[in-house]
């Protein structure tokens, strides 16, 4: 209960200046799409030279809780992902805006990433040895596995057609292999010179999500030349949201558990906790069909996930030096420009400074819903901007954000090619989700699998099989599999009875 | 946003700069200086750049610049490949007027060149070298629970099982690789290197034994030590950070300091002479500074300021030792 004591050091008026500025600006920060939770950390990381080490990382803190949160904000109401976690916000968050319940899509994001990031702390707070134990398991077999779980879940969360989310989930993994292969130092398919550093996942992510959306608004804002659009708004009351919101237990306890689980395991970070959390919440959902076309379970479920990771992931990293996400790989920078190195140390001789840091991310996540809740109240002048208007802004956004994150023009080639392909692959019913996954799990697979059969040498089997780790993901994969299989033919019974009874 | 109004203030100086060109070589530094690191923000190379370059814009009383005419330097990050695609990238692209710099690490770019001919572009002769700021030596390191106490239980047990001896590295072709390599050639061993992507990851396979053994940074190693045995270090003296963990050349095994991870500054071939030397003269001052010293300690990053001579003759020195170790390596693509 040592923590309680340090809670003072949070609300000192300079450190709660910063937690306030650095939750604001997180957020804002994370709604513009290219600006990544890892990016937003490496970048304040200067400021933070001149600054006590305390408040320091208060503030690398508060922008990573905030910087998740606020990524979802652009993904629900422009449909572009902020960053890779909120990939699955954005798959029912953003038909909701749709529909014109963007204010109730935004209040639920906020309100389940407090729960899910307040959970995720606590774990951090209450159960680091045993975890940091369990981190240091995951070993490349075990990852291996937990990236083909992963593979498992790309055919479900494409929206529509099984088949459809296979095929893009298969030309994502292939994408994945483009560029320099860092474990047998080869290149592939590297046509042009521009892709020689691979593609990345965020000028993909802003590719694949934001430019069909940009053309497909040019579209609209032609056949209406003359008119000034809105899309629909309804508002809705914080109060009903926040009722709705803590009955959807299962979503919740779902989203909160899986992405914790996901955050202790270093390398696989956030940007799959929210998936495999959707896809979860969608199977064990009493009417899967609903899933993509604006079930807040969705939403509450995804942001869950991806806050409940943020704190787990600090629990390799602080007991360890290794980092659980990528954004906590930056934060490591942050530590040890302060002297402070991860270990056992941390606790005891810098437990002053480490557990206000941990106080404040608990004060952070209270501050970023409140905050946030404000931010969603003025999504009606977002929704009312017209289109002509809004593509304008999007694609600037789109190719500042891309450029922003390796100062490479390169990157913003390979979005726009990806984007215009992604144009007319949606007109035929593919969707961008399936394909990014792949992507991200492509490298993560491949790595693995290439390390792991290094370090097995003759006994492959004996190496990818063995310990109790692989066999529990081993099984959940085949799970997986098996649940796809026989929820799909529940569904092609379901639609034969309907079309019987219309008949 | 800072680094975007910063590119800003290059821009509109650039325009400027066109229009008085031939005044430009006088008072140089009279805009910001870029410093392009091949490597991802927050990772190691990044986070020195950061430190070693933060006191580039320091004035005096009187607001005279003390090391580069009061210019602050801008860290651009350009990852990818190992560090090839910003490399590439920096000798094709960066433009010779000394604006336009870049952070080496040797032996990887030195390496690359070797054993990728064809697609990597840079050499030592296209680069120039400024100053040095750091180096960070290799360490062969076990587990804490690990049979091995000792360099000489390592050798053995690599003799009686050849190719089964797991060791981890950050990646191909940097110092780690190099180590791996030079110890396998000295002690007569066949071990196997698996390449992680970067040494927390190559550190994380020897804590979670994942991995028998492991080069890796002697800096990770320090604030790891407790959960390691460092076995050997891979220079020419001990460190102060590890004073009890012996080199291989104490130990009788012939591994030299050409694994060492050195890191500086550099500027593009064609650089002219009177900016190389202002660079040559003031950045080395400018990583002693006394706030950067102090930084760099607190982060565990271990310096060694060296001038421009004394990189010129360094990196040709590598160049010859790696030509030799890497001649089987080389890929003609």
């Amino acid at each position: 209960m040592e923590f309680i004591h340090y809670f003072g050091d949070v609300f000192t008026p300079v450190n709660f200046l910063i937690l306030v500025l650095g939750t604001i600006g997180g957020l804002l920060l994370g709604a513009t799409p290219g600006l990544s939770p890892t990016m937003a950390v490496a970048l304040l990381i200067p400021f933070t030279f001149q600054m006590e080490p305390a408040s320091s990382l208060i503030m690398l803190g508060a922008v990573y809780t905030a910087t998740v949160a606020g990524g979802a904000v652009s993904g629900i109401l422009v449909n572009i992902p902020g960053a890779p976690a909120n990939i699955a916000t954005v798959m029912d968050g953003y038909p909701m805006a749709k529909q014109g319940r963007a204010t109730e899509a935004l209040h639920y994001c906020f309100i389940s990433s407090l729960i899910g990031g307040v959970f995720g702390v606590m774990l951090l707070i209450f159960f680091t040895p045993p975890l940091a134990e369990l981190a240091l398991r995951f070993g490349p077999a075990e990852l291996f596995w937990i990236s083909i779980f992963g593979v498992t879940i790309i055919a479900s969360i494409g929206g529509g057609s099984v088949i459809k989310g296979l095929i893009a989930g298969a030309v994502g993994l292939w994408l994945s292999t483009i560029g320099y292969n860092p474990v047998l130092g080869t290149e592939r398919f590297v046509f042009s010179e521009h892709l020689a550093g691979g593609i990345h996942v965020i000028a993909a992510l802003i590719g694949l999500f934001a430019i069909p959306e940009v053309l497909a608004l040019v579209g609209a804002s032609g056949t209406a030349r003359g008119k000034v659009t809105y899309a629909k708004w309804s508002n809705h009351s914080v109060w009903k949201s926040i009722g709705y919101n803590l009955r959807r237990i299962k979503a919740l306890v779902v989203g909160s558990v899986v992405g914790a689980v996901v955050g202790v395991i270093p390398g696989a970070g956030g940007q799959i906790a929210g998936l495999i959390a959707y896809d979860q919440t969608k199977k064990l959902s009493k009417d899967p069909a609903k899933f993509g076309k604006g079930e807040p379970d969705g939403v509450i479920t995804a942001e869950s996930a991806n806050n409940a990771m943020v704190g787990p992931s600090l629990v390799p990293l602080l007991t360890l030096g290794i980092p659980g996400s990528p954004t906590a790989a930056v934060l490591l920078g942050g530590l040890l420009i302060n002297g402070l190195f991860p270990g056992p140390d941390l606790f005891t001789v810098h437990g002053q400074v480490t557990w206000t840091f941990i106080d404040s991310l608990l004060v952070g996540q209270i501050l970023m819903m409140i905050f946030g809740l404000m931010i969603a109240r003025y999504s009606v002048f977002v929704t009312r901007i017209p289109k002509h208007m809004m593509a304008a802004a999007v694609i600037v956004l789109a190719i500042f954000g891309t450029y922003s994150v390796q100062n490479s023009v390169s990157d913003v080639i390979v979005m726009l090619v990806l984007g215009v392909g992604m144009y007319f692959a949606s007109r035929i019913g593919f969707s961008p989700a399936p394909l990014v996954l792949g992507l991200i799990l492509g490298q993560l697979t491949e790595t693995n699998f290439l390390q792991g059969r290094l370090i097995a040498g003759d006994d492959p089997w004996g190496y990818f099989f063995a310990g109790p780790i692989n066999k529990i993901v081993i099984a959940l994969c085949i799970l997986s599999i098996a649940y796809a299989i026989y929820g799909e033919r529940k569904q092609i019974r379901k639609r034969r009875q309907q079309q019987q009874v219309t008949a | 946003m800072n680094r975007v109004i910063q590119k800003f203030a290059t821009f509109a100086a650039a325009a400027g700069l066109a229009i008085s060109a031939g005044a430009a070589l006088a008072d140089y530094p009279d805009r910001p200086i870029s410093v392009t690191v091949s490597y991802g923000a927050g990772g190691a190379t990044d986070f020195q750049a950061r430190i070693v370059t933060m006191m580039a814009a320091k004035e005096d009383k009187q607001g005279n610049g003390i090391y580069l005419n009061g210019q602050p330097i801008v860290i651009v990050n350009r990852p990818g490949a190992g560090g090839q695609v910003g490399w590439n990238k920096f000798v094709k692209q960066a433009k010779p007027n000394g604006y336009e710099l870049a952070a080496y690490n040797v032996p990887h770019f030195i390496a690359q060149s070797i054993v990728f001919p064809k697609k990597v572009k840079y050499n030592i002769d296209n680069l120039e070298p400024i100053a040095n700021w750091g180096a960070d030596p290799a360490v062969l390191i076990v587990n804490k629970d690990s049979p091995f106490n000792s360099l000489q239980d390592f050798i053995e047990y690599a003799k009686a099982n050849p190719g089964k001896l797991t060791l981890s590295g950050a990646g191909l072709y940097v110092g780690h690789h190099i180590a791996s390599l030079q110890l396998d050639k000295a002690a007569g061993i066949k071990t196997k290197y698996v390449p992680s992507g970067g040494g927390v990851k190559a550190m994380q396979f020897v804590l979670g034994g994942q991995t028998m053994a492991g080069f890796n940074n002697l800096s990770d190693a320090y604030r790891n030590r407790d959960r390691l045995k460092i076995l050997a270090v891979a220079d020419l003296t001990r460190n102060d950070f590890l004073p009890d963990a012996p080199t291989f050349k104490e130990l009788g095994v012939d591994v030299d300091d050409s694994s060492v991870n050195f890191r500086g500054i550099m500027a593009p071939a064609g650089t002219p002479e009177p900016v190389i030397s202002t660079l040559a003269e003031k950045v080395p001052s400018m990583f002693q500074d006394k706030k950067v010293v102090a930084k760099m300690k607190d982060g565990g990053s271990p310096m060694r300021v060296m001038t421009r001579d004394q990189v010129q003759k360094m990196w040709k020195e590598r160049q010859a030792y790696l030509t030799d170790l890497l001649k089987d390596l080389r890929q003609n693509k």
